[in-house]
């Protein structure tokens, strides 16, 4: 089981690397990220030791690097074909499907980590809570998984990486909003205090938010857990269902 | 031994694939002929386990490709058709992953990867991404993953297709070499391909069988088989003059040339001989018609068609 997913894994990384898609992505991630915090954030003007400004953009952020990693996932396979080669070597569909999240996944994780000098800034210029960084770098690592898994099942519906991309920002754009008072307001005038409930429930910020103040809750994590999952599989299905159109 | 029962499979009201059924021993090139969208890719999908079929299964070695697919997929190796390679990846690094996908380890990697970069003569781009090779290459580097692990069957999806003369050659030789104790079935538009490459031919149109023999076989359903053809001044005169003979059936006269057709009794090249040196002719050119597989090929799946 593993095997088959480390090999997809390994072959999805170096694919990265020898196409300029890993460079721009992370240069563009680190440049945006930086313009966000300190121009739209107010880094130093806060006077606050702390990297709220800084995570408070991820959701957006994401809304729209992720899908752009994610969109080539199994778009890019079926419209060259190797999707065929790569499912009639002795791999099951689930260590494929693994295997890509995975990598994509771990490489948005090296670009959050190389983020780490505005951390080494606000530890000098100040005396940071690290637990609670440590706690949002979690965070957004775990909601950049869910917009991914949502990009990931999304690319396997189409051999057009522009249809991918488009559907799968909108589709986190829900994701992201359904939090939001101006979308739960239109909920509330007709639909029972539960109901309402749970549809803020749906939404990444809410959950990423309570991360990000360094409050790590079980709760959360399932939520990231299942939503990465749900995906998951449901890309697993839409490959099996697609792959030969 | 490969083995197909009732291998059936539908797209919407569309019959891909036509309750096929028949065996294939180790030894044998198979060809698969047909019209495109005859069916033969579909049936290649289904045998390698990329598409599920709606009935009817296969067998690889015993190991069912319904529900045993991991196994049957580990017995056979495949060109899908186009070739399709991560063209971001150099050679080497993209003969890996299949090695390590096939389950190969370590220095078993590197011998593997090796082994089929030797035979298929690819040491000089090894190093080169595999979207700058040429199209010759690149079908090489297809043969390398497929041949790989040595796999007792060998699916290959057009292979020589998009190739130029030059190239087809070269990999028919490839494959040739390759086929020794291999089940090896080929799929191709190409009739002159089947000739060349394979022991055993079969016709297939709409996703049915329609003719399975060896190549020989096929040709001598033509009615060009062991006719004789002609070239000389003449025509007319040798025409009418042939066309007495008992041996001959029919005599045809096409674009300069004079064809006999064969009667079901005695050798009529040899009595076409005798006519040509009794009668003193000027003969241009004679020659003895072994079958024409176009002509075979539009028969069979004609039919189907009226």
């Amino acid at each position: 089981m593993m095997g088959g997913m480390g090999v997809v894994l390994r072959r999805e990384l170096a694919s990265y690397f020898v196409t300029p898609v890993a460079y721009v992505f992370i240069v563009i991630y680190l440049i945006m990220s930086a313009a966000f915090t300190f121009y739209l954030g107010g880094f130093y003007e806060r006077e606050i030791a702390d990297l709220e400004p800084f995570f408070s953009f991820h959701p957006w952020l994401y809304l729209f690097l992720v899908p752009a990693i994610g969109m080539r996932l199994w778009a890019e396979e079926r419209k060259s074909g190797t999707v065929e080669l790569l499912l009639t070597l002795p791999i099951t569909p689930t260590q494929a499907v693994l295997g890509k999240f995975l990598a994509a996944w771990l490489f948005i994780g090296l670009a959050l980590f190389l983020t780490f000098p505005i951390w080494i800034t606000v530890n000098i210029l100040g005396d940071p809570d690290n637990g609670v960084i440590l706690a949002a770098y979690l965070g957004s690592w775990l909601m950049a998984g869910g917009f991914l898994a949502i990009s990931s099942c999304l690319s396997a519906l189409t051999r057009n990486q522009v249809v991918a991309f488009i559907i799968s920002v909108v589709v986190c754009f829900l994701f992201l909003l359904s939090g939001l008072p101006m979308v739960l307001d239109v909920f509330r005038g007709w639909l029972s205090q539960p109901l309402v409930d749970a549809i803020a429930n749906l939404s990444f910020l809410v959950h990423f938010s309570s991360i990000s103040r360094g409050v790590i809750d079980l709760r959360d994590l399932v939520y990231f857990a299942l939503v990465i999952g749900f995906w998951l599989m449901a890309n697993r299905i839409v490959l099996e269902l697609k792959k030969a159109d | 031994m490969l083995e197909l029962k009732s291998l059936t499979r539908r797209f919407g009201t569309l019959l891909a694939v036509d309750n096929l059924s028949f065996q294939v021993e180790p030894g044998t090139v198979l060809g698969f002929l047909g019209p495109n969208g005859a069916g033969k890719s579909t049936t290649m999908k289904m045998l390698t386990g990329f598409l599920a079929p709606t009935a009817g299964t296969a067998t690889v070695f015993g190991h069912d490709i319904r529900n045993d697919g991991l196994a049957a997929r580990k017995k056979m190796g495949y060109l899908p058709e186009g070739a399709p390679l991560y063209g971001e990846l150099s050679v080497a690094r993209f003969l890996r992953f299949v090695a390590e996908a096939r389950g190969f380890r370590g220095d078993e990697t590197r011998r593997r990867v090796g082994d089929a970069v030797e035979r298929l003569d690819l040491s000089e781009v090894l190093g080169q991404s595999i979207e700058t090779l040429s199209k010759g290459f690149k079908r090489r580097v297809g043969l390398a993953q497929a041949i790989l692990h040595d796999p007792p069957v060998l699916v290959l999806d057009e292979p020589t297709d998009g190739l130029d003369p030059n190239q087809k050659h070269e990999v028919r030789r490839l494959i040739r070499e390759m086929a020794p104790r291999k089940i090896t079935v080929v799929s191709t538009h190409i009739l002159e391909e089947v000739d060349a490459l394979c022991s055993r031919a079969m016709i297939i149109a709409r996703g049915r069988l329609l003719a399975d023999d060896t190549p020989a076989g096929l040709l001598a359903q033509s009615r060009y088989h062991n006719a004789v053809t002609l070239v000389m001044d003449d025509l007319e005169q040798a025409a009418s003059k042939l066309g007495e003979l008992p041996e001959s059936r029919e005599v045809e006269v096409r674009r300069g040339r004079l064809t006999v057709f064969p009667a079901s009794k005695g050798n009529l090249f040899e009595a076409v001989m005798r006519v040509v040196q009794h009668e003193d002719w000027q003969v241009d050119q004679m020659q003895l018609e072994p079958g024409r597989l176009d002509e075979v090929f539009r028969k069979v799946t004609g039919q189907e068609a009226a």
